[in-house]
């Protein structure tokens, strides 16, 4: 508890801890600052670079009009930290107050807040991940090495996964006239983050841009040559492609293995936290000094049935790590909630994509305005009688209106005309999102249940 | 007898200042009189409104609509179709696209970049051709010539002929405002006028470019062909006639309040004078403060809409007053005065939604120019008539005239 005074004491001369040096943690940093907090602040990190911006690793990066070194996050002012970076968290004593780093090293702390993100899933297979020419895609490193190897004009490029990241690198290949073939588990790619009415659009769009687009299929195997590079797959219809360049895209794991036996509420799903990004304990008793930010966190969602809700989204890093600073420099009555509805945009194929709110939610959708057939529409998403999600394709403009309509959970389908109606937007069609209990390139939005505990969900790997 | 809001606003005796007008408004987000649009004043509202896909800025919506007598008639019965400005998707998204391709990103990401050293000579030579510096008219002699010349030069339009069509320009964006004392039947003679001599002399020039075709815009939105086809001729004029009236009645009205205001606000120019990138956030509070396209006349309902408690009936006009809208309390704070400091500034001024102002990269690098240059080279500059007389225009509002003094001008 904070006493009088206590709240004041920690902002001239408190310990701040945050691991996670990426966007969430250094918008949190700033606005610790800006909120003159004055005592110590150290910002840890297991990369060695400085925080830098992912969305260009997989658009400009890979296109060769970016460089990966130079994609350094603007820094909004100041953020006066001690900077532990390319030394990861190893551990956390809850009692004694205290991170334990790699090096051996322990930061003690007044507050702490996790921001470790997610890393990139692996190949489940390790000697076939370790095959020269199998790429994932999450870091810096990630992505200088994949359009180095990119530029060197390899015969064919495998992305196993279609979902947003996987689709982007297949489109900068596309659009550098590399051959790709993409490999999706699902009925077609983004299945799972829009639905099958609109990913059938994704998958014409591939198509038509030459994407050697298989769906419905696994890879089974990596083959490689004598001198250890990836020649080929083995897929689950008996069929091979030959292939120098695999990018394996299946989603992402979440960084809480560090967190292991802590007591604190974390697992495979993230760490659960409060509306005001307090993380609670393995007990489901909230705590208060420590607190979680950005794609690790997962908070219950008033929109959304106060389910735990994760977004890998950068807008929700930067507003979350904004709120749990706020919050950890107030007085329990001054705390805000977290309650942006989730948004994230991509860029794939020449099409703009964006979307609000938990499309994947939904059991129905509505084509409002535009029409699939010219690609250029918005489409909202019905949860049992209201509007829940949003999608634009190269009509983003409108989505701040059907964000509203999310926010004031306005009945589905709309009763209203718009603009642009066409045939498609008589009547709503089922929006045809595939078992959740099945994986595939794991959508970005995931809604886990109630329970802050939650540590038993697991991943089967394809076979 | 009082005026109604409505008539006050459009009252040229508050032309010099609408700002307490707008305020009195704001405390009926939806303001409604009898037979009239509904005016909406607020931030919050106005924004959503932008957005929202019930709203038709269609003219041809507009004028099916109520029986409005301050609302602007119809008055494009003239030899050309509407601009892009004035249709509802998907024909205004394929107009607007077709324009975009060679004027911005994904196409043409470096068009405005490319234009900096033609801007800053431009600039240069208007400032260096100042007569008499005890007595300039900043109108006559910068903020006119400076966006025209420009835009000129975008369009492949002869510098020569500027002066016929000035005259047309000038009629057509008076059209734009909807006086209720004016004589509607003689003003859209008078506009139909005008747009078909425009459109007339426009043909001319788009017929030569056809044949021998420059890097200039006209010639490019002549001959391209794209997956969206290629622009008929009426189409290829609507627009042309759009950003050439769009590209000189605005920007002019920008560069024309922003001196105006740094001339108010002293220690602002001072600041300018030694950095000059400063331009940048002066330039955005200005759009938020003295926006050059006070409210949007045009737009109607599709459906049945509620705003802030009340139901605006299909089929009926709305008037968005963006100039309001950046003065809300309720968005921003102590919001008449002018600080280019502000942390957020995400004013109106340019509109938002899919009608955002079309030029807007163009005329953000046109005043950031225009007013780091004046700053820097008039030598204590002062204002000679406070207030200035100002244009009829309630809409594209700005002053007519800006009389200015300084002891010099520097090289």
């Amino acid at each position: 508890m904070l006493g009088d005074g206590a709240l004041a004491q920690l902002k001239r001369e408190g310990r701040i801890v945050v691991v996670g040096a990426s966007l969430a943690g250094l918008r949190a940093a700033e606005t610790m600052r800006a909120k003159g907090f004055a005592g110590s602040l150290t910002m840890i990190g297991d990369e060695p670079c400085e925080p830098y911006d992912r969305p260009p690793l997989s658009k400009g990066v890979l296109l060769g009009r970016a460089r990966a070194d130079r994609t350094a996050l603007p820094r909004l002012r100041s953020v006066d930290a001690t900077w532990r970076l390319g030394v990861p968290a190893t551990g956390l004593d809850m009692a004694a107050r205290r991170v334990r780093l790699a090096d051996g090293d322990e930061v003690p702390y007044d507050r702490l807040l996790i921001a470790t993100g997610v890393r990139a899933r692996p190949w489940p297979r390790e000697e076939e991940a370790e095959l020269d020419g199998v790429f994932v895609l999450r870091t810096r490193d990630d992505g200088s090495a994949l359009a180095r190897r990119l530029d060197e004009g390899p015969k064919r490029v495998l992305v196993i996964g279609g979902g947003f990241a996987g689709s982007e690198v297949a489109s900068a290949c596309r659009e550098r006239g590399l051959p790709v073939t993409v490999a999706e588990r699902g009925a077609a790619p983004l299945v799972g983050a829009l639905g099958g009415v609109v990913a059938a659009v994704a998958a014409d769009l591939q198509r038509e841009h030459g994407v050697d687009l298989r769906c419905g299929v696994m890879v089974t195997a990596l083959e490689g040559d004598a001198s250890g590079r990836v020649r080929a797959a083995h897929l689950s219809d008996g069929s091979t492609v030959e292939t120098d360049v695999v990018v394996v895209s299946l989603g992402a794991l979440r960084n809480t293995e560090w967190l292991h036996g802590s007591g604190l509420g974390a697992g495979p799903r993230g760490i659960a936290c409060d509306a005001g990004c307090r993380a609670f304990d393995i007990r489901g008793i909230v705590t208060d000094d420590i607190y979680a930010a950005g794609d690790v966190a997962r908070c219950p969602h008033p929109l959304f049935g106060y389910q735990f809700l994760s977004l890998e989204h950068w807008g929700n890093a930067v507003a979350q790590g904004r709120i749990a600073a706020h919050n950890m420099l107030s007085e329990s009555i001054d705390r805000l909630p977290h309650m942006d509805v989730p948004a994230f945009w991509s860029s794939q194929f020449g099409v703009n994509i964006k979307s609000v709110g938990v499309p994947s939610m939904a059991t129905e959708i509505l084509i409002s305005q535009g029409s699939l057939e010219s690609r250029r529409f918005v489409g909202v998403y019905g949860y049992q009688g209201r509007v829940i999600g949003a999608v634009s394709f190269d009509h983003g403009r409108w989505l701040p209106f059907y964000e509203e309509l999310i926010e004031k959970t306005a009945p589905f389908p709309p009763q209203f005309t718009t603009v642009d109606r066409h045939a498609d937007g008589q009547r709503p069609l089922d929006a045809d999102f595939p078992d959740p209990s099945v994986p595939s390139h794991g959508p970005t939005v995931t809604l886990s249940g109630y329970s802050p505990a939650d540590r038993r969900m697991t991943f089967t790997p394809a076979h | 007898m009082t005026q109604t809001l409505l008539h006050q606003i459009l009252d040229y005796a508050n032309r010099a200042d609408p700002y307490p007008i707008y305020e009195e408004l704001r405390k009926t987000p939806v303001h409604h009189e009898a037979d009239g649009p509904y005016v909406i004043s607020t931030y919050y509202e106005i924004r959503s409104l932008l957005h929202d896909p019930r709203i038709s800025s269609d003219a041809r919506n507009l004028a099916s609509g109520n029986a409005d007598p301050l609302a602007e008639p119809a008055s494009e019965q003239s030899a050309l179709p509407p601009g892009f400005l004035r249709l509802d998707p998907p024909e205004h998204d394929r107009m607007r696209r077709m324009t975009n391709r060679h004027f911005g990103p994904p196409h043409s990401p470096r068009r405005v970049d490319q234009m900096r050293p033609e801007l800053h000579d431009i600039v240069g030579g208007l400032i260096d051709g100042i007569g008499d510096p005890s007595r300039i008219d900043l109108v006559e002699e910068f903020s006119y010539p400076f966006p025209v010349t420009v835009i000129c030069r975008l369009l492949g339009v002869p510098r020569e002929d500027e002066a016929r069509f000035h005259t047309w320009a000038d009629t057509l964006a008076a059209s734009l405002d909807p006086d209720p004392d004016a004589d509607a039947a003689e003003r859209d003679k008078g506009a139909a006028e005008a747009r078909m001599q425009l459109g007339m002399y426009l043909a001319g020039l788009i017929e030569e470019r056809r044949k021998n075709p420059g890097d200039d815009m006209l010639s490019q939105l002549a001959t391209t062909k794209s997956q969206d086809g290629q622009m008929t001729t009426m189409e290829l004029l609507s627009t042309a006639a759009l950003l050439l009236i769009a590209g000189h009645e605005t920007t002019v009205n920008l560069i024309t309040n922003g001196m105006l205001t740094l001339l108010r606000n002293p220690d602002v120019l001072q600041r300018l004078k030694t950095e000059p990138r400063l331009a940048v956030p002066i330039v955005e509070e200005l759009l938020r403060f003295e926006p050059p396209v006070q409210l949007l006349p045009q737009r109607t309902t599709l459906a049945d809409i509620e705003v802030r408690g009340v139901t605006i009936p299909k089929g009926s006009t709305l008037w968005l007053i963006l100039a309001s809208g950046n003065r809300d309390p309720q968005r921003f704070e102590n919001p008449d005065h002018f600080d280019p400091d502000r942390p957020d500034i995400q004013h109106l001024g340019l509109g938002s939604g899919i009608h955002s102002c079309f030029g807007a990269p163009l005329a953000r690098l046109e005043a950031q120019f225009a007013l780091s240059e004046l700053a820097r080279r008039l030598d204590n500059p002062r204002l000679l008539d406070d207030p200035p007389p100002y244009r009829q225009n309630a809409v594209l509002r700005g002053p007519r005239h800006l009389r200015i003094a300084c002891d010099g001008v520097r090289p």
